[in-house]
């Protein structure tokens, strides 16, 4: 069952280095690619509305630069979720782990 | 056999199982966590899988396949944008929410706050969103109905309209989260297979030349290469720069409002860990990405196959006649309409299963947020509080019955644009400040949400889809003076400032409250464990 902590182990452990790295390796990371996507997607909305003539460009066969720009949307969001879940169990999970035993032990 | 018969039979057997689904699940649901949360037992890809059967609702699967067999690019444009949300849930939301919550949406948000106002406030806000999406969900389903077992008479609708809302009361009430959860699993496997199959078959047709496809599907339709561009329904020419803006609000509204759709948010809680939650969104953006991807081949290849004059106006019905052409054409008479009632019973599966997670989400609002904290002050026991979920589940599902048989003439599929934007303006900006704003509190968060519900509300009853258009939800009266369709583009930025000024106006706030929320959501210490059976 849930275990209650005191307030002052929460911020025992939010002032301790190793949570402030974990914080730092997760907000420079999640941060920054949020910003990352939504200015991609937006700019694909954005010329979607204002730059038709460009959208519709064909570039081979039927296929357009409308099409080959909204796959790309797919790809990109397929790629990115992917590095996230690489980033998250290659430096996140660990310390996160190691923080959550640390705290526990003590607890106990 | 005609396809109607058929589909009825298929439609029989899903019903058959899913209720078989819902009798286990009553079976082994006791406590609060069982009902709201499925006991939190699920795996990462059992959830990814419901994650995917939660989304993709008919709007996303009838629709957008329809609006590309009429309009063409167009529709491909906002399955994008219900895509790419999902990276704000991987990145931001889905992991910490778990590690912080406990059944609702509410339990962050008021995690450091004075509870009963921000209980209020984000109950509110998830039983808006969600009857919005629900309304639109259930008229459709009336109209869907009529259009493939040819229901015509209006007590026919009136009929499928309450059958729907009652099988979604039975899912919700006596299967609680699990029996919900199993519902869309088994509805997203069946639309994914149903999907792949029809794709597979119109991609064969054409010798898996994509081009040729986009190429007859533009010749049939009458226009040309620009049905391979953007501009045919969202900012068309005659709209002006204002319909371009309205695009790029949609836009916001989609790609921002996923992460703050509660039913999506309650899916996090099912899962025994923050990793899992992770995997579950993992496994659901590939789901729903691959799904996207198959449904622009279905609605280019209704345009070529089908042809625009003989698909509905709403476009709902492009992706059942299209299996039943393609059928006809690769295996007779007999394989079109095996092809049709498969793909008309996959449609009502969808349906169900999205009503029913629409129902879970608000019921459990109401019950963990507004009676047990508001009203009872959290002196509500586990027992007394499933009960309430269970009468709430009840009566908001028959409420919603009767808003959509009232309804059922009205044009309301701007409703699930409008709850996308709701949640965009009001519940995200809640979370993420909740999540990552040490300062922020109980002024802020009540702030951002009435703020961002209110001003998109008003934004849209004094617009062209409310009033003043042949479109609009009361097309005979005119009080529009906006001329923006989709409010996101000014209700999402008044959100965040609402939340921003309430907070900075207000003294309050809680260090010590952010210091747990904050190690609890990034390291998982103190997060609800799952239950042990």
């Amino acid at each position: 069952m849930t275990v209650q902590h005191d307030a002052s182990v929460y911020e025992q452990i939010q002032s301790s280095d190793q949570f402030q790295e974990l914080r730092r390796r997760y907000r420079s990371w999640a941060f920054p690619m949020t910003v990352a996507f939504l200015v991609w997607y937006l700019l694909y909305v954005v010329l979607s509305g204002f730059a038709r003539g460009f959208m519709g460009t064909k570039l081979f066969g039927n296929i357009n630069v409308a099409l080959v720009f909204g796959v790309l949307q797919f790809v990109s969001t397929f790629l990115i979720a992917w590095a996230y879940s690489r980033h998250a169990a290659a430096k996140l999970d660990p310390l996160a782990d190691e923080l959550r035993n640390e705290a526990e032990g003590k607890a106990q | 056999m005609k396809h109607e018969t058929l589909s009825t039979i298929l439609f029989v057997v899903f019903v058959a199982g899913t209720l078989a689904i819902t009798y286990w699940a009553s079976r082994n649901t006791r406590s609060a966590a069982d009902y709201y949360a499925g006991g939190r037992s699920f795996s990462g890809v059992q959830n990814g899988l419901a994650i995917g059967g939660d989304y993709m609702s008919a709007a996303s699967f009838l629709g957008i396949a329809g609006i590309i067999a009429l309009s063409g690019y167009d529709g491909f444009l906002y399955s994008i944008g219900f895509l790419v949300a999902w990276l704000v849930a991987l990145l931001l939301v889905a992991e910490l929410m778990r590690n912080s919550g406990k059944y609702t949406m509410a339990d962050v948000l008021a995690f450091r706050m004075s509870p009963r106002p921000v209980r209020t406030a984000a109950g509110v806000s998830t039983i808006v969103v969600s009857i919005f999406y629900l309304l639109a969900q259930m008229v459709g389903a009336g109209a869907l109905v009529g259009l493939l077992l040819g229901v015509t008479s209006s007590s026919g609708k009136v009929w499928t309209i309450i059958a729907v809302g009652l099988l979604m009361i039975i899912y919700v009430v006596f299967g609680g989260m699990k029996g919900t959860t199993w519902v869309q699993i088994v509805k997203a496997v069946m639309l994914m297979v149903g999907a792949a199959l029809v794709t597979l078959l119109v991609l064969g047709k054409y010798g898996f030349n994509l081009s040729g496809l986009l190429g007859d599907a533009a010749a049939q339709s009458g226009k040309g290469a620009n049905f391979l561009a953007p501009g045919l329904k969202y900012g068309t020419a005659a709209q002006g720069t204002w319909g371009k803006i309205d695009l790029i609000s949609l836009g916001l509204a989609l790609v921002l409002g996923t992460a703050g759709l509660p039913h999506v948010l309650i899916r996090f809680y099912t899962v025994p860990t923050a990793r899992d939650a992770r995997k579950s969104v993992l496994w659901g953006i590939g789901i729903i990405g691959v799904f996207y991807l198959l449904t622009l081949v279905l609605g280019f290849g209704a345009a070529a196959l089908v042809g625009h004059s003989n698909i509905d106006k709403s476009g709902n019905t492009a992706a059942p006649l299209l299996a039943g052409e393609v059928g006809r054409q690769i295996f007779g008479d007999v394989g079109g309409t095996v092809l049709l009632a498969i793909i008309a019973a996959v449609a009502f599966a969808t349906i169900l299963a999205v009503v029913a997670g629409l129902t879970l989400a608000s019921s459990s609002s109401f019950a963990h947020d507004l009676y047990a904290h508001v009203f009872k002050r959290g002196e509500a026991t586990e027992r007394q509080e499933i009960v309430v979920a269970r009468v709430a589940a009840f009566v908001i599902g028959a409420v919603a019955i009767a808003l959509s048989i009232f309804a059922q003439s009205l044009n309301v599929a701007f409703l699930v644009s409008l709850a996308f934007a709701v949640a965009a303006s009001g519940n995200l900006p809640a979370i993420l400040y909740s999540l990552f704003w040490k300062r922020f509190n109980t002024a802020g968060a009540v702030s951002a949400i009435y703020g961002g519900l209110i001003s998109a509300l008003i934004l849209v009853i004094f617009s062209p889809v409310v009033s003043g258009a042949e479109t609009a939800m009361f097309p005979d009266v005119d009080f529009h003076f906006l001329p923006l369709s989709n409010p996101g583009i000014f209700s999402i930025p008044i959100g965040f400032l609402c939340g921003y000024l309430g907070t900075v106006l207000s003294k309050e706030y809680n260090a010590a409250k952010y210091a747990e929320i904050e190690v609890r959501s990034l390291t998982g210490l103190g997060a609800e464990q799952a239950g042990t059976h």
